[in-house]
């Protein structure tokens, strides 16, 4: 072949037309209803297979296959149901095919109630869902499950594959029956597009080819419509100019450009734009790509921004439309989907990531939970694997962002536990609570900085951690004296100042004890703000309480000190009698005995108190807050 | 200068402060699969303290190489590569990697397993498996450990192998390197969970979403140089077991009635040359090869032999750590 008709050919086979270059679909329905074999089938008809995998299918299907002496598609991916059996992670699989005219990829998820999380892990970035109906069947509960969780994630167009015709004899009567039961579910949800395919999964009607034997059909096939749906005129693209930056690129002195994805509309050089947090504007001077400098970035593209002025930006910074800016808030409510076998408990702090920005967070209120089946409203205390509730969400740091039903990317985020490190939640905001803006742009002129200057010190947080009776108090009273001693400003919370007063209305409940520990993080904040060293001694149990405190204040301002005496030594001690009272079963949910304690794992300061005096044992905080620098 | 090597200098001029500008007419598809790949490698780069890239030489990491070189643009990028040395690749490998590196000033660090090296591992003699995995894996997690690289970049292909299909994009190890199937992070929209604890690592896949179609659509319509390797020419071959074997050195084990003969050949994937099949073929242009690969008839891995020898299912090695 000479070269021209060699590279005419190329180009011929080779994916290029449209703007809509790629689509994401996710497939839902069980492998009852034909998904397997659907997926198997558009793999094969867009001639994707190669010739020993071909080899592979007809020798399975001979062996293992449903379809007689035709090709079992089902066979060619995954056996779920076999990775069910072996207890493996039951999984979204991802498959890729290309037509002349689009490239494809499908989220492969499995449809049952438990692998609602899956589902929704497959949707969250497709911009399509077939819904697969058996014809004979009809919608079933899983239906509106589907649909359902498809809407939720922010899916705009959706298909309702009714297949298996072949057994109701190609009958457009049932299709049309099913059809109508269909939208009466799905109509008002909000999708962008609702298209009803018969389809024959097994011998491809309706699926690359129309089908001799419903010539009734007179919408596209399944196939015309994955390559033609319009995804271009998307929200996205629509909405205001919204670029969290992810990385700032400064190479050398003359450059400082903001590297990021563009999450919404579009910006030129020239363009105004706000960072989110601050307010603070500046133009556009260039959108630079290692190719040429653009005229116009679009949602979608990868870029690196230059304005035409110094101005902070950090990763976790969103630059916008001065015009239309997201909402900054702290406290916001949210669809939580939870995805993890620990139940999700309100007051519980975890991490919320969204984008680039990472904030402590804690459910305040879980409002209601939602019935995916039923799409009702159901009261609840907490949210178990699987389980989707509306929440209220504080952060301590103000996030930026957009409603989620207008936009996705910055709509959405995922809450981490802050242990396992796993991802546990995923969030679509609905709306702000409130506007943080108003609390956080008064910078006042007098700040924490000018207050420790004058007190000639670092302010700090001393958290004396552990059981009842290992000496926390007795060591933490020492230090507060010997800090005052040498002139030092300090303050000092524990139990006895606290619970009588500020935390009055607290009991002992797992809830109450992270409240009562989060308000004494807030306490102890506003005494750092105030330039004082601030020392507290309280058994904080949780690993995760006590992360939370060390949070709201600087990193380098906590100091976790871990009062670590065996059990039996403060049983032994039992300065107020209360190991006595535990043991007559008096006392529920002592810690130690039958309440667990977490020991820290990286305290700043280790003081075993079961062979050390209390007067060493201060000594040693002192010597380790000078080593620090905070006292000189 | 040889061909290859003044090719590659004129494609590191692009990256060059000042360089002409390139009017881009990449196709849509392959515009998206980009972006998202930089979306990727710029998470990284701001929330690891110390990423690196793996380089393999092949052509999947070319181009995720030169995504690096785009997605950071105009600094370089801000983590090394790493290139797990066998002693046995292609010599053409080892010239295509030292001319990348010098003319675009990477930060390329060659490790090499000495432990493997003073035992004289040998694919002839020892076996695929047993090279590869002292070669390779343990090279690997070698200098993953010797460089305290809590992410590592890797050119995997959700499309290569079933076992991959469901791999995520950020891919979570732990301190032993080993990958858990059951211990996987959902992962939603294109929010990365990246946390992990001291001694824990991420592999990350920029090139999860792409096909093997769209990595040769990329490099012709991007002019990537490729090791030359992947174009058909006259070189020495034998054909041993249905395989067509190149001899590339002299340390080539010839079995009873073996001498090389000169056919036109070219090769679908690149490693140790004694354990990588090649392909006859007519195809010397990137137009001729992605033609021949739109009509292929089977499917890439067939070339690779360490997939069909006895230790050799994938799940196992990405167990044991290995790509």
């Amino acid at each position: 072949m000479a070269d021209d008709a060699i590279r005419a050919e190329v180009s011929e086979r080779l994916t290029r037309a449209g703007e809509n270059g790629v689509l994401r679909v996710i497939t839902c329905g069980s492998v009852d209803d034909g998904k397997s074999t659907l997926i198997g089938r558009l793999l094969y008809d867009s001639k994707l297979l190669f010739e020993d995998q071909i080899k592979v299918l007809e020798r399975d299907s001979r062996k293992h296959g449903t379809a007689g002496e035709e090709i079992d598609f089902a066979l060619l991916l995954d056996g779920l149901e076999a990775e069910r059996e072996q207890g493996i992670t039951i999984d979204v699989a991802y498959r890729f095919f290309n037509t002349e005219k689009r490239k494809f990829i499908v989220a492969d998820t499995p449809g049952h109630e438990q692998y609602t999380r899956n589902m929704a892990t497959g949707a969250s970035t497709a911009d399509l869902a077939i819904i697969l109906v058996d014809a004979r069947k009809g919608v079933l509960t899983q239906t509106r499950r589907h649909t359902y969780i498809a809407n939720m994630m922010g899916i705009r167009h959706a298909v309702l594959a009714v297949n298996k015709m072949d057994l109701v004899d190609h009958s457009r009567a049932r299709f049309h029956e099913i059809v109508s039961e269909y939208l009466t579910i799905a109509e008002d949800l909000g999708f962008d597009t609702i298209t009803p395919i018969p389809i024959s999964a097994r011998y491809g009607d309706n699926i690359f080819s129309r089908s001799d034997a419903m010539k009734w059909h007179d919408g596209p096939t399944l196939m015309e419509h994955l390559e033609s749906v319009d995804t271009n005129t998307e929200k996205e693209a629509a909405y205001a100019f919204r670029f969290p930056v992810q990385w700032v690129n400064r190479p050398n002195l003359d450059f400082r450009g903001f590297s990021g994805t563009v999450a919404s509309g579009a910006v030129a050089p020239g363009d105004d734009v706000v960072v989110a947090h601050s307010g603070k504007t500046a133009k556009i001077s260039r959108v630079v790509t290692a190719d040429e400098d653009l005229d116009t970035a679009r949602a979608g593209e990868a870029v690196t921004l230059v304005l035409d002025r110094e101005i902070d930006i950090a990763r976790g910074d969103m630059l916008a439309d001065p015009s239309q800016r997201p909402e900054v808030s702290d406290q916001f409510a949210a669809e939580i989907l939870w995805m993890t076998e620990e139940e999700m408990l309100p007051g519980r702090s975890y991490l919320l990531k969204a984008g680039g920005q990472t904030s402590p967070v804690s459910v305040t209120t879980l409002k209601h939970k939602l019935n995916v089946n039923s799409f009702e409203k159901e009261p609840g205390k907490s949210l178990k694997l699987n389980e989707i509730g509306v929440c209220t969400l504080s952060t301590s740091r103000p996030i930026a962002f957009d409603p989620y039903k207008d936009q996705r990317e910055t709509g959405s985020f995922i809450l981490i536990d802050r242990f396992t490190n796993q991802t546990v939640g995923a969030g679509m905001i609905e709306f702000s609570l409130r506007r943080a803006s108003n609390i956080h742009t008064h910078a006042m002129d007098v700040d924490k900085t000018r207050r420790a200057d004058m007190k000639g010190q670092k302010p700090a947080v001393l958290w004396f951690t552990g059981l009842s009776g290992a000496g926390k108090s007795t060591i933490s009273n020492l230090v507060e004296r010997k800090l005052a001693e040498a002139g030092r400003h300090t303050y000092s919370l524990d139990g006895d100042n606290v619970r009588h007063g500020l935390n009055k209305d607290l009991g002992f409940t797992d809830v109450d004890r992270v409240e009562n520990i989060r308000r004494i993080g807030e306490v102890s904040k506003l005494f750092v703000d105030a330039g004082l060293i601030v020392t507290c001694s309280f058994i904080s149990p949780f690993r995760s309480e006590r992360q939370m405190v060390r949070e709201l204040v600087d990193e380098a301002e906590f100091i976790e000190i871990f009062v670590d005496a065996p059990l039996e030594v403060c049983m032994q001690r039992d300065p107020k009698g209360l190991y006595k009272k535990a043991q007559a079963g008096e006392i529920k949910n002592f810690t130690g005995f039958d309440s667990p304690y977490e020991a820290p794992e990286n305290a700043e300061i280790h003081l075993k108190t079961g062979d050390m005096s209390a007067e060493d044992a201060a000594e040693a905080v002192i010597e380790a807050l000078i080593e620090r620098g905070f006292i000189g | 200068m040889t061909d290859i090597q003044s090719r590659i200098q004129n494609y590191a001029q692009r990256f060059t402060h000042g360089a002409k500008p390139r009017k881009r007419q990449l196709s849509p598809h392959l515009k998206a699969l980009e972006a998202e790949a930089i979306h990727i490698m710029r998470e990284v780069a701001a929330e690891f303290e110390r990423p690196v890239m793996l380089y393999s030489i092949g052509k999947d990491s070319t181009v995720m190489l030169h995504l690096a070189m785009k997605a950071f643009f105009p600094s370089k990028p801000p983590f090394p590569f790493l290139h797990i040395d066998s002693l046995w690749e292609f010599q053409a490998m080892g010239e295509f990697r030292d001319a990348l590196t010098e003319a675009l000033g990477l930060d390329m660090i060659v490790w090499v397993n000495e432990e493997g090296k003073s035992r004289e591992i040998n694919p002839f003699t020892d076996g695929s498996a047993l090279h590869t995995q002292v070669m390779r894996t343990e090279g690997l997690l070698q200098a993953l450990n010797h460089g305290r690289y809590d992410a590592a970049f890797g050119g995997g292909r959700r499309d290569e192998e079933k076992s991959r299909a469901k791999e995520r994009v950020f891919s979570f190890r732990n301190a032993a390197h080993a990958w858990d199937p059951r211990n996987q992070r959902p992962e939603l929209w294109r929010t990365y969970n990246t946390r992990i604890r001291k001694g824990e690592s991420i592999r990350v896949f920029p090139l999860s979403n792409w096909t093997e179609v769209d990595i040769w659509q990329y490099i012709l319509e991007e002019d990537i140089p490729i090791v030359p390797l992947y174009f058909a020419g006259e070189r020495p071959v034998v054909e041993r077991d249905g395989t067509l074997i190149m001899v590339d050195d002299e340390r080539m084990v010839f079995e009873d009635g073996e001498t090389p003969e000169m056919r036109k050949i070219r090769f679908r994937t690149l490693g140790c040359y004694p354990l990588t099949g090649a392909v006859e073929s007519q195809a010397e242009t990137l137009d001729d090869i992605v033609l021949e690969m739109l009509t292929a008839r089977t499917s890439e891995r067939a070339g690779r032999l360490i997939d069909f020898d006895e230790a050799g299912s994938m799940e196992k090695k990405k167990r044991e750590g290995y790509f």
